[in-house]
């Protein structure tokens, strides 16, 4: 059914949209989504995958030959990271509104400038509203198994939306891990072949991306928002059915000590098990705290964050992203929001932490619930506090 | 011999007598200007290239014109996605019909694969994703319908506007001419990717244009048309004189007629007794602030390039083309 073996998390990735069995691949180089590519492009060269790779001249064509791709009825992936991201963010609002299942994994990396090819989440932030499904690995076997789900997902005619699967550029992309990689059966039985809705064929022809006049357009942007809507139970069954299948069940939001916890750090991507090793260390003081990670974060899992916080005193919010001229981090400020209506809300407060590559340690996690609980007195003048910073 | 020399070998012509194309992929009803020469030449090409066909438009008149939802002027498939990407869109069409081709979920029928875009999304904010996808090699058609501006935003100068014109952004006043630079040469750029098949052609002799049109869709690899479109609200010219204006284009040797079949230039119209420039130039009022020197600038120019142009023909021992195309006669 499965083997594991040892392999570098951008190539068990690879494997993933190999097992997928993509019609089409475009992609651009750009560091630290790489060695995805060129793991691609070496398998269609081998003849593993039968797909036709599109060495294109940018992202912004990468993503506009993927839209051309699934709008001709093919399974598209690309991959990509910030300064791909921002170069083709134009087309990624087009590929949501056209309902194309496009699957993009995004090694994440901190935006320019100044220039930094290291890790931070500016780039997921960048596409956060762009009507994108997004989900956050943590580790490398969940870089994998979200490939399979997020076809799985985007693909169906209940969704039709594009997903990007996040993961931390260097700290997960180039890192080598102990994957389960399935046998083809096993993704077989997962996920069917692409049966588009609707594509450009001659025999059926239709008009694609027409002007939106201001009598309609108000009126396609419901129709896209109650898609993004729909699509949470979908991505639920998905991931139901993918722990019915191996084992390994997600939620949007996952917990560890949390159950008793006065205090939850909330943490996205690969920082969430260095976090659970700051939590085993407080726990050993008997300091009752828990993290809490987000695995979903389009749409927005507002139910499960609610109901994993609801019962804390204190709440850490962790943004690996400068939101400028904000109140705080976008993780932090939709959490916060999330609570507003609600009776009882815990504190909320933000932790910038890990920009461009910088490392968050268990010494920092520590520091952050320790500072929480001289922060929950209200003596602060910023909503948020950047972490390990020199003065 | 090349790889379109080879396909076009089979080719026969329309002419006015029989064999003009019954197709009309592009329907009437659109909502494009009176005498809008873009949308005649877009008419044009698509009615020899014939229904079994995908087209990706770029942003510009031709598709705001033809797509205002709920209606549609299309009768073929079509897609509109952004400004600068129609080749790369074309690029994705193409490619993801070779996957489901190749691995047997769809039937080959040959379609054709074509983008459309008018100068700006080609000579200036599409002009990364046209070269992307001719040094590609996609099989594709590439048509470029050139207005001299970016006429749907309100006739903004392009790099595709012609020395001298007047434009919203290249106004002539007391220190500027209007537009100060020559027209970029998009058809000799589109042929120095070494692709099979680059030709120009005209809505004023619609029996070339679409013998062009047919011919880029017979040719295997990427073919490149730029088509002259006159359009009168942006060039200041009485709607009847549309098809007058591009006429006089190619009489005055402003815009040549020509074909790159696998690197080998050809005339398509040998023009023995060329118009003065000035005939183009007057009935046009966006040059009309044009002097009597400037217009000898101009004439100067467009000798020198309609030289550089038999040069190139008679380097390949091209022989000039019957001076009269059967539509004249």
């Amino acid at each position: 059914m499965a083997k594991r073996v040892a392999m570098e998390v951008s190539i068990a990735l690879s494997e993933a949209v190999k097992q997928a069995n993509v019609d089409v691949i475009a992609a651009y180089p750009i560091t630290p989504q790489t060695h995805i590519v060129e793991h691609l492009s070496e398998l269609v060269a081998d003849g593993e995958l039968d797909a036709e790779f599109v060495p294109v001249e940018s992202e912004h064509s990468a993503m506009s030959s993927c839209v051309g791709a699934a709008a001709a009825g093919a399974r598209t992936f690309t991959a990509t990271s910030s300064q791909g991201l921002a170069l083709m963010v134009e087309i990624l609002f087009i590929t949501s509104a056209l309902r194309l299942p496009v699957v993009m994994a995004m090694a994440n990396r901190a935006m320019s400038g100044p220039i930094s090819i290291w890790n931070d989440h500016s780039d997921i932030m960048l596409a956060r509203e762009t009507g994108w499904i997004q989900t956050v690995a943590e580790n490398g076997q969940e870089v994998y198994d979200l490939i399979f789900h997020a076809y799985r997902v985007a693909e169906d005619h209940g969704v039709l939306l594009p997903i990007i699967v996040n993961m931390d550029g260097f700290t997960l992309s180039h890192v080598v891990e102990s994957i389960e990689i399935f046998d083809q059966d096993v993704v077989d039985r997962y996920l069917k072949s692409y049966e588009p809705v609707l594509r450009l064929d001659p025999k059926n022809p239709i008009t694609m991306g027409p002007v939106g006049m201001p009598e309609v357009y108000t009126e396609a942007k419901k129709a896209q928002d109650e898609a993004l809507k729909a699509s949470r139970p979908v991505i639920l069954q998905a991931w139901k059915e993918f722990g019915d299948l191996c084992g390994r069940y997600y939620k949007p939001v996952e917990t560890y000590r949390t159950e008793d916890a006065e205090t939850i750090l909330v943490t996205m991507g690969s920082i969430g098990e260095t976090a659970m090793t700051a939590v085993d260390n407080l726990r050993e003081k008997g300091e009752k705290v828990g993290v809490a990670r987000v695995r979903l974060y389009r749409p927005f899992p507002m139910r499960e964050i609610v109901e994993t916080l609801q019962g804390a005193k204190r709440v850490g919010v962790v943004d690996r992203h400068m939101a400028f001229g904000a109140n705080q981090g976008p993780l932090a400020m939709e959490i916060c929001s999330s609570f507003y209506y609600a009776a009882q809300r815990p504190f909320v407060y933000n932790f910038i932490a890990g920009l461009g590559g910088r490392d968050v340690t268990v010494e920092n996690f520590e520091e952050m619930v320790s500072d929480l609980e001289s922060l929950e007195s209200g003596k602060f003048s910023e909503f948020y506090k950047i972490i390990n910073v020199r003065e | 011999m090349g790889t379109a020399t080879e396909a076009l070998k089979s080719f026969k012509g329309y002419n006015l007598k029989k064999r003009l194309p019954l197709e009309e992929p592009l329907a009437p009803g659109h909502r494009a200007c009176q005498g809008c020469g873009e949308v005649l030449a877009l008419r044009q090409v698509m009615k020899a290239i014939g229904n079994n066909v995908v087209v990706a438009s770029a942003t510009g008149c031709m598709e705001i014109i033809t797509s205002p939802w709920p209606q549609t002027a299309w009768r073929v498939p079509w897609i509109h996605v952004a400004f600068e990407n129609a080749a790369a869109v074309a690029s994705g069409v193409e490619v993801g019909y070779k996957a489901l081709i190749r691995k047997g979920k769809i039937k080959d029928e040959k379609t054709v694969f074509m983008a459309v875009a008018g100068d700006g999304g080609t000579a200036d904010i599409g002009i990364q994703a046209l070269s992307g996808a001719l040094e590609r090699g996609h099989n594709f058609v590439y048509l470029c319908v050139d207005n001299e501006a970016y006429m749907n935003t309100g006739i903004q100068r392009s790099s595709s506007t012609p020395y001298g014109a007047m434009t919203t952004t290249s106004p002539p006043g007391k220190k500027s001419i209007g537009q100060r630079t020559w027209k970029k040469d998009m058809p000799g750029i589109a042929a120095a990717h070494h692709i099979p098949y680059v030709a120009t052609g005209s809505p004023a002799y619609p029996v070339d244009l679409m013998n062009k049109a047919r011919k880029a869709a017979m040719v295997e690899g990427p073919a490149y048309l730029h088509v002259y479109s006159p359009c009168c609200t942006g060039w200041r010219l009485a709607p009847e004189l549309s098809i007058e204006a591009a006429r006089l284009a190619v009489e005055t040797l402003v815009f040549p007629l020509y074909e790159v079949i696998d690197g080998r230039w050809v005339l398509s119209k040998s023009i023995k007794k060329p118009k003065p420039v000035s005939e183009y130039l007057k009935p046009q009022r966006r040059f009309r602030h044009l002097t009597e020197d400037d217009i000898a600038t101009i004439q100067a120019e467009v000798n020198k390039r309609w030289e550089e142009l038999l040069a190139r023909v008679a380097q390949d021992g091209g022989e000039p083309a019957k001076e009269e195309s059967p539509e004249t006669e």
